[in-house]
This record gives C-alpha cells, structure tokens and sequence, in this order.
C-alpha cells in the first residue's frame, strides 16, 4: 500500500513536471517575444503590433496559465482564496484591460482613460511562476527523500523453508514461525530469530549502527537488514505492520504530517491572507487613482496588479512542514525517531536532561574492572602444597576461579567467568552458593571461596594486608569487591562495576557545552552513584530513587527553584515509562527490535547515547531553520506587500514592477524549500 | 468618471469581505464506513461528522491541479498524503476521541474538519 502510494507520488509528479515544462518553454518563447517587442527599439515591427501581441499572449495566458483559471474558479464557486486566485486575477486584469485597449483604443481615449498593452506584462508574470513552479517541485520531491528510502528498504520476496524445500514467496505471504533462508548478501525479510547459521549483518540502514553486528543462534535479527558473508535460517518473529521498519515508517509519517506549535501564527494568518491581499490591491487601485501622478489610471492598474502578483501565501504555507519534513527525516536516517513537531519544539528548548543511570550512561551489564593477586603467591603455592609444575600460579589461581563461578548463575559471576574465558576449566567437586554472600566449590580437594568480605571472615580465612587497601581502593571507585580465598588463605580479589558507555563522558561534556544540565538518576547507593557520576562529569546526581519515585523526582525538577523547567528524561523506554511520561520530552534508547517505538518523544534506534546529543541538536537544527523560513516567509510579505502598493513611491519616487514581482514572488516559496533541504546537510 | 471608478472600487471592496469571510457556518455531513470529499477549490463538503471508534474511508476525489490541494494533511491522524488527480484517493482513520480535527492541504490554505462524536 505504502509502496504503491509512494510510486504514484513519484509518477505523477514526473508527469506534472514534463506539463510544466512544456507549459514554460511555449511561455519563454512567446514572453521573449513580447518583451522584445515592447524593450527594443530595433526589434522588427510586427513584435510592435498590438494585435501581434495580442496574439502572442493568448496561448500563454489560456493554456500555459490554465491551471491558475481553473483552481481559482474552483475556489471562487467555494467562496474559499489562494495563491491561484491572486495569479488569475493579477494576470487577467493586464490581459483584459490590453485586450479591452486594443479594440476600443478610442473610445477610452474619449473617457480621459489612457489605453495601454500589458500582454507581454501578463504573459511574462505567467511564465515566470511556472519556472518557480517547476523548481519548486524538482526540488520539493527531495524533502521526503528520506521516508522513500525506509520504503525503498522493504524486501520483496523471502525463501521460505517448507519441507526441507526453500519456496520463494512474496513478503506478504510470510506468517508468523515460518522459516527463512537467508543468503549471504541478501535482505533478512521480516524481524525474527536465527534458528541456525551465523553472520555478521549490517544493520545500518535501519538503526544507523555503522558497523555490523554478529549474530548466531537465538540473536533477533531486523527486517530489511542486510545479511553478510554468512548463510541464516531466521524464524518469522513479527510481520507486516509489526516489523520495526513498518514502524518506523508509520512514526516518521506521522511525524511529518504534524504540526508544529510554532505554526499557530501561519495558520491564524492563512485563512484571512489572500481576501486580504484582495482588498489591498483595490484600496492600492483607489489610492494611485485618486492621489497618484498621470496617467493615474494606468499606474492605479499596474500597481493593483504588483500587490496580486507580489503577495505569495505559498511561502508562509510551506516554511513550518517543510522544514520538519526534512528534518524528521534526517533523524530517521541517522536512527533517531521524533514523535511529531511538538518533541521537536520542546528538545529545543532542555532545561535538565535526566539520565537513567543503568543501561542508559552505564552498558548495564557488570564487568571485571580490576584482578589483583596477593604479593607471595609462589610462598602460598608452597606452604599449600599445590601440585601444579605445567602452568604458572596465577593462570592456576584464574582457573580455580574460573571454574567455580562457571557453576553460579549471579551476574557478578557471569561477568568473572566473561573476564576469565579462554583459562583451563577444572572439574568442580562440590558446589555451593552461599546466598547473598558468595560461593564456594572443591577443586582437587582444594577449597576455592569466592564473594564478600563478609564471607571471607566468617569462613575465618586469612586476610591478606595488602589485598583489604586495595579493596577500599577499589571500593571508592565504585566497584564491588570478590575475595578469593583458597584453602583459606585470601589469594586474590576482584573489583567489578558497570562500565560506562563509550562516549558517555563526551556526550554528557557537550551538553553542559550547549547549557544543558545534565542530572543522573539511579536506584544505586549514593556513594556509588557519586563515584560514577564523577567519572562522568556529572554534578547533581538523584541517588536511591526507587523506579515509582523517578516520576515525581522529575515532576520536582520541573518546578525547580519556583520557575517552570523544561525537563528530558532519557531512559531505555520499558523500565522507565513513568518517568519517560512525566517529563516534558521522554527519549527512549533501545537497541534493535526491543526499542520502544511510541513510547516517547523521541525515541533512539540503538543504545548509543551520543544519538541523545545528535537528536538535541538536530532539533535545534529544525526548529532554526523553520524560523529563517517564517521569518523570511513573513518579512517578504509584510516588506513587499506595501511596496508594491506604492509606499516607497512619495519618498523615493519608486514603485513596483509587476514583472519583477512575478519573479520575486516566484523564487520566495522556492527559497524556503532550498532553506529546508539545507537541513539535510546540516552537522549534527 | 472618478466618482464611478471609486464606488466600483468601495464596492469591490466590501463585496470582498462579504463573499470571503461571511461565509455560513458548515454544521456537517454524517456520514459512515466511507464518505466521497471532492477536492476542487477547497473540499465538499468541507465537515464531516463521524462516530468515535468507528473505521471510516474518506475518499478524496481530487479534480483540482492546482499544487496547493496536491496534498491532504490530518495532524490529529498522523496522515499526510499525496493525492493523486483525478482519482479517488482513500484516507482510513478511526477516531479514538471525539471533538473536530481539522485536516487542510499541504500548504494549510484549504481547510475541512472531521467532527467526531460520541
């Protein structure tokens, strides 16, 4: 449906394109002509003739200017104006008033009324739109370039495995657990799991993750992503609509379709503009009739049609959408999702921007940070008698503690057993966890003690001096401290803590940069959220806030000091849904099909929390660039209108001529379109 | 002559404001499952009342070339959609809340509503 839709677009405004620009070669042609014939001296004097003008004009008014005719008409049975009906009616009246001159030339002259041509003024005004027109809509198509590539993405067809057999089947066939076979350089077709193969698959196109990611059995894979050198068997997860890429096309168009609050102005203005405009050029007319120089008539007539021609309602109309069109759609491209105009408006504007701590400025996952064996090990290994001559001692002690955490299931375990991987496994007599203090397993007889210091000392093991400095060391950076103690002789110990993500401290070092305050946000103790939130730079941390308290935490921030804040709570959408609601814009972070689509203003396609600093300044960046357009949009209006009317004429002695309004109302609406796409380039 | 030229203009002028802001207040079609807007200088009709949560197709008859009406715009539905000339062009939506939405061309020159009631 979507595919179709875009593929009319596309066709019709290809042909509207070549009927334009036959329309504009016929009006260049015939325009040169007339203004030929009326600015040169040695032009032949046939060009002079006003009955060969007469003639020249007719197709440029009537075929080339049709469509101004008929969408005013249109509009006049509906008592509604626009941008057609000031067209028509600026370039009717030149026409008809020559056309009038031509045949009763001496009955006006009889009437004080001073006949006069202006078909190549008509002719040459018709022309001139239509080249802004054409430009207009060569460049028009580009602003919604990005949402045709996420279409574009969509794959066509999937091999399904039915029967041992792979069938090729269009993707809407696909149901829910069917099988896909996935070649290496193909298109995964729908979001699923691998159930057998693994390869690396560049997923870039949709979530803007620059290098591609490893996936074996049991990973989730996205549709439309990019399978690499290796062969896959995906199960069908999420169909149709569901996929994350259907998603992602449904937010951006909505995205695109809203409107922004900054656009309330223009929407007040645009229904009164043109009736307006209407009653100026007639109260322009009275003014040079009545009070201006002879032939008053005449210049009455021509600046009445200066102010129709003049005035352009298009480019107050196209400043707002334009604009956020281009820029929702660079968010897209770069994995950034805003909801609609309003998020824009408002990440605009951050006061304080509240960070979950976990999973947010922290990988979330806890890992080995520091392993520090005690000073004597080899007097150890001797006074304990280890047998071991093929292997040195510390590779021994890394065993003994690799293999016994292989049996936990804690976290803190599964993050010694990753840091350890890759050391002899030895076999585990027995095993026992210790709850809420730690573990402890035989090995050869040995007795291997692994957790808190408590642990340690009721197990009434020897305290190694230097390994208890150290764990306070340790301890002050935040981490949390595994002794190690074999045969009760405490031999080593472990810090562990969760990193902090990669260019968490330069994102958080650039918002304060911008005047952003940045805020940490956590369930930690506060000695520990203090440790991390020094690391990052961040001064004001919100320690051992349960997740029903982050709500309210943000509600008080908004009311800080007595003044209203504006407040971004950036989290991984699931956890932190309350708290993503209460703030004035949520920007979820997630990664691959688990994000969160709808969930907040903004939400960000992988975990990389530079894309938070990337989506703060690219709606910066837009809600500029919509304000050079309104400011441009209604400074050309509120400056030309008047001086199309004649206002710089006591002064100065200069008015406005229509031709060059023509061209300047031309090139103003196309101008806002140029302005939005340069958005696209912009650095964000 | 002069006294002519000003009352034809005086009268261009309150015809005008007469003809364009006098306009009758469209109090709107009921309509149900699907109703036909002609785009043509403006859309007719221009209000279109529906019931909340019930699945309508509004079918946008554009006739009009002009660029201003190439689009139809529903914020409140997140729509924005080419509509292709001459063709029937179906826009589905299903109120989930009652009050008027207002939908308007790509420029925001033309405007229609859609009343939604309980």
């Amino acid at each position: 449906m979507n595919q179709l839709n875009e593929d009319s677009e596309t066709i019709a405004r290809a042909e509207e394109l070549r009927d334009l620009k036959a329309k504009l070669v016929l009006g260049a042609v015939l325009s040169s002509l007339l203004l030929a014939g009326t600015t040169l001296p040695f032009a032949p004097n046939v060009l002079k003739n006003v009955w060969v003008m007469w003639i020249l004009a007719t197709p440029v008014q009537f075929w080339a200017g049709a469509q101004y005719y008929k969408s005013a008409w249109a509009g006049f049975k509906n008592r509604s104006a626009n941008m057609d009906t000031l067209i028509a009616l600026g370039t009717l009246v030149a026409y008809f008033y020559s056309a009038i001159s031509v045949i009763f030339w001496s009955q006006l002259e009889s009437l004080e009324v001073k006949p006069y041509v202006y078909f190549e003024v008509a002719a040459t005004i018709i022309t001139l739109i239509l080249l802004g027109k054409y430009l207009e809509t060569k460049t028009k198509g580009q602003t919604s370039e990005a949402i045709k590539k996420l279409i574009g993405l969509q794959a066509k067809t999937a091999r399904v495995v039915r029967g041992g057999k792979e069938i090729e089947i269009p993707i809407g066939e696909i149901v829910v657990g069917d099988v896909l076979a996935v070649k290496p350089g193909e298109k995964i077709p729908v979001d699923g799991l691998v159930v057998k193969g693994d390869s690396s698959v560049d997923e870039s196109m949709v979530t803007g993750e620059s290098i591609p990611v490893y996936k074996h059995t049991g990973d989730q894979v996205i549709g439309a992503t990019i399978n690499g050198s290796g062969f896959l068997e995906v199960r069908a997860m999420k169909i149709g609509s569901e996929t994350l890429l259907a998603q992602i096309i449904e937010m951006v168009k909505q995205a695109q379709s809203s409107r922004a609050p900054i656009q309330k102005l223009v929407d007040s203005v645009s229904s009164y503009f043109v009736p307006v405009v209407i009653v100026l050029s007639v109260v322009t007319f009275l003014l040079w009739f009545n009070f201006g120089p002879q032939p008053s008539f005449i210049l009455a007539l021509v600046n009445l049609i200066a102010v129709l021609i003049i005035a352009c309602p298009c480019a107050l109309g196209l400043a707002t959408p334009t604009s956020i069109i281009v820029g929702v759609g660079k968010g897209a491209e770069n994995g950034i999702l805003i909801k609609n105009a309003e998020s824009l408006e408002i990440a605009n504007k951050i006061d304080y921007l509240v960070f979950d701590k976990t999973g947010t400025l922290t990988k979330g996952k806890p890992e080995v940070q520091t392993f520090e064996f005690v000073n004597g090990l080899d007097e150890i290994k001797k006074e304990l008698r280890w047998e071991i001559s093929n292997i040195d001692v510390k590779s021994y002690v890394s065993s003994l503690i690799l293999s016994v955490e292989k049996k936990s299931h804690h976290p803190l375990a599964d993050a010694v057993v990753k840091y350890l991987e890759g050391k002899e496994v030895f076999d585990v007599e027995r095993f026992e966890d210790l709850s809420g203090l730690g573990v402890r397993g035989y090995i050869d007889g040995h007795e291997v003690l692994i957790g808190t210091q408590r642990l340690i000392e009721r197990e009434g093991a020897i305290k190694d001096a230097g390994l208890s400095d150290l764990s306070e060391v340790f301890k002050q950076k935040g981490q949390t401290i595994s002794f190690v103690s074999v045969d009760k002789k405490n031999v080593a110990v472990l810090g562990i803590a969760d990193s902090l993500k990669d260019n968490a401290v330069d994102t958080i070092s650039r918002l304060k940069d911008m005047g952003i305050v940045p805020i940490m946000i956590t369930g930690d103790n506060k000695v520990t959220a203090d440790v991390i939130a020094g690391r990052l730079g961040i001064a004001t941390v919100l320690a051992e806030v349960l997740p029903a308290e982050k709500a309210d935490k943000i509600k008080e921030l908004q009311r800080k000091d007595g003044k209203k804040r504006v407040v971004a709570m950036a989290g991984d959408g699931i956890n932190d849904a309350p708290a993503l609601a209460s703030a004035d814009i949520g920007i979820a972070m997630g990664s691959g099909t688990d994000v969160a689509i709808e969930s907040a203003g903004i939400t960000l396609l992988r975990g990389d929390i530079s894309l938070v600093l990337k989506a703060i300044k690219l709606s910066k960046h837009t809600i500029r660039n919509i304000k050079q357009n309104l400011v441009w949009a209604f400074g050309y209006n509120v400056i030309l209108i008047p001086v199309a009317m004649g206002i710089l004429y006591p002064f100065f002695g200069i008015s406005m001529n229509p031709v060059l309004a023509s061209a300047a109302m031309a090139f103003s609406s196309l101008s806002v379109v140029i302005n939005a796409l340069r958005l696209k380039k912009a650095r964000i | 002559m002069n006294t002519a030229v000003n009352l034809i203009g005086v009268f261009l002028i309150v015809f005008v404001c007469w003809f364009f802001f006098s306009k009758k207040k469209n109090e709107g079609v009921s309509a149900e499952g699907e109703v036909t807007i002609l785009v043509q200088g403006g859309y007719k009709p221009d209000a279109i009342k529906i019931k909340k949560g019930k699945t309508i197709t509004l079918k946008f008859d554009r006739k009009d070339e002009s660029a201003c009406l190439e689009e139809v715009v529903l914020p409140d539905f997140g729509v924005r959609q080419y509509l292709n000339l001459n063709e029937v062009n179906e826009v589905v939506i299903t109120p989930d809340k009652s009050g008027a939405f207002v939908f308007s061309c790509g420029m925001n020159m033309f405007h229609g509503k859609i009343i939604v009631e309980e």
